[in-house]
């Protein structure tokens, strides 16, 4: 059996590459998406497309999204500390452990419109690190009273805003001792299938930022900081809860953008 | 004012199972519907090991080549056809679909499933397209048109007893031709 990589090994292909695309940087426009093919990642070693994705002009279908409703989604469902199943049943006897917190922001389009009436979906961790999943190895305590499963539909003004509590950082067998910093993943649909976005919202000042090769797998510091929510005072819930904002934003070609009046059913 | 600029994708990472999937979220339509079809496949790495842990998202026009714009994907009522399904990925990196072949949206183009593909490993999602196997159309399809004989050859299903059978390759000989639509 080879020796495990430590962080150290990690840090210095991070730091490695980081050099390198800054370098491409300078020469012209830094790429805002993560890098497929990084080897610091090891699982996308043989999971990257090695070929250049090919240009297609979206067509019809591709230039709308899904549509979703009140029919999907209980507005129960965004409140993660009381925990609504699939069949909007209330599973919990008692309240989540860990620090609540209240996440909120808008969902734009690349024109900075907002995302209407769509579904956000996120998923986390819990206080301590653990998720729910079967195959979670993490030997952190499960809370009965926390799945950390959400869903809400965007308002008129783009807005979602989710009740939770703040998931803890958790280990991940990349190489020795790698943690990733504590995160809740997010799912997006946009105005058009081409928007479609997975990603993961970090908190401020986390210490493993620099560490982790998920988040480094971006290469650019500026588009890194478009996953970091900032706290935010006024979302704060006097003598409950503290707040965060996170905008997001999406892109990809969608049809002609034409007034809500028209636009909705 | 300058256009905000994108939030960048993630990988789905390991632990959407109990998140994303949902009770009837590959079924978009009931398997007793006369036309009903099963779109099927295994996805694969670069050691052409199958892949259990990908999710994978479909979205088409109905039978007629309509843009479905109605609600109720989440919460199936088995009459409303909504084009979305979900399917994860079982420990074989197996996914199926029930769904109809999609039409074309207007005449004499060719129809085909938009498919996203995410999975852990993989730092953003994968678009690409599925066509239909000798479909007339094809022939004349701007984006089959420009790929060569091997790259188009990933991109069309091909028939099977119950429907279609599209399989996915991340890397390697025959990895599967990925899009970008910018």
């Amino acid at each position: 059996m080879t020796t495990p990589e430590t962080q150290a090994d990690i840090s210095a292909e991070i730091d490695k590459i980081k050099a390198d695309a800054e370098g491409l940087a300078k020469e012209g426009k830094p790429s805002r998406q993560p890098l497929l093919d990084y080897p610091p990642y090891r699982s996308s070693a043989l999971r990257h497309p090695t070929k250049d994705p090919r240009h297609a002009d979206p067509e019809t279908i591709e230039l709308w999204s899904p549509c979703f409703g009140h029919s999907d989604v209980n507005p129960l469902e965004a409140d993660l500390t009381i925990g609504v199943d699939s069949s909007w049943n209330t599973q919990f006897t008692g309240e989540p452990i860990g620090e609540r917190i209240t996440v909120s922001g808008r969902v734009l389009d690349g024109e900075g419109r907002p995302v209407r009436n769509q579904l956000v979906e996120i998923w986390q961790a819990n206080s301590a690190g653990r998720y729910i999943h079967k195959h979670e190895q993490h030997p952190a305590p499960l809370d009965p009273n926390f799945t950390g499963v959400g869903r809400c539909l965007t308002d008129d003004e783009g807005r979602y805003r989710f009740q939770t509590i703040k998931p803890g950082p958790y280990p991940w067998g990349n190489h020795l001792n790698a943690w990733r910093p504590a995160h809740i993943h997010f799912s997006l649909f946009g105005r058009a299938f081409t928007q479609r976005l997975i990603t993961q919202m970090y908190f401020p000042g986390d210490p493993l930022f620099a560490l982790d090769p998920i988040y480094q797998s971006i290469t650019d510091q500026k588009a890194r900081d478009a996953l970091v929510a900032t706290y935010d005072h006024d979302l704060s819930v006097p003598e409950y809860s503290m707040g965060y904002n996170w905008d997001i934003v999406l892109t990809g070609p969608s049809r002609t953008w034409t007034e809500p009046e028209e636009n909705d059913k | 004012m300058s256009n905000p600029l994108p939030t960048p994708g993630h990988t789905i990472g390991p632990f959407f199972g109990y998140a994303l999937p949902y009770e009837g979220d590959a079924d978009l339509v009931p398997s007793a519907r006369p036309d009903a079809i099963r779109l099927h496949g295994t996805i694969y790495d670069g050691a052409g090991r199958p892949i259990p842990d990908a999710l994978l998202e479909i979205w088409q026009t109905d039978a007629e080549g309509n843009v479905p714009q109605a609600e109720g994907s989440l919460h199936r009522d088995g009459w409303t056809f909504t084009g979305f399904g979900r399917a994860a990925c079982d420990l074989n990196g197996h996914y199926s679909f029930t769904t109809v072949l999609p039409g074309p949206t207007e005449e004499g183009t060719a129809p085909f499933f938009a498919l996203t593909v995410f999975a852990r490993g993989l730092l953003d999602k994968l678009q690409t397209r599925i066509y239909l196997p000798e479909h007339p159309a094809n022939a004349g399809d701007p984006l089959l048109v420009s790929l060569s004989e091997d790259e188009r050859a990933t991109l069309v299903a091909t028939a099977d007893a119950t429907g279609l059978r599209f399989d996915i390759h991340l890397q390697g000989d025959r990895e599967t031709t990925f899009l970008n639509y910018g």
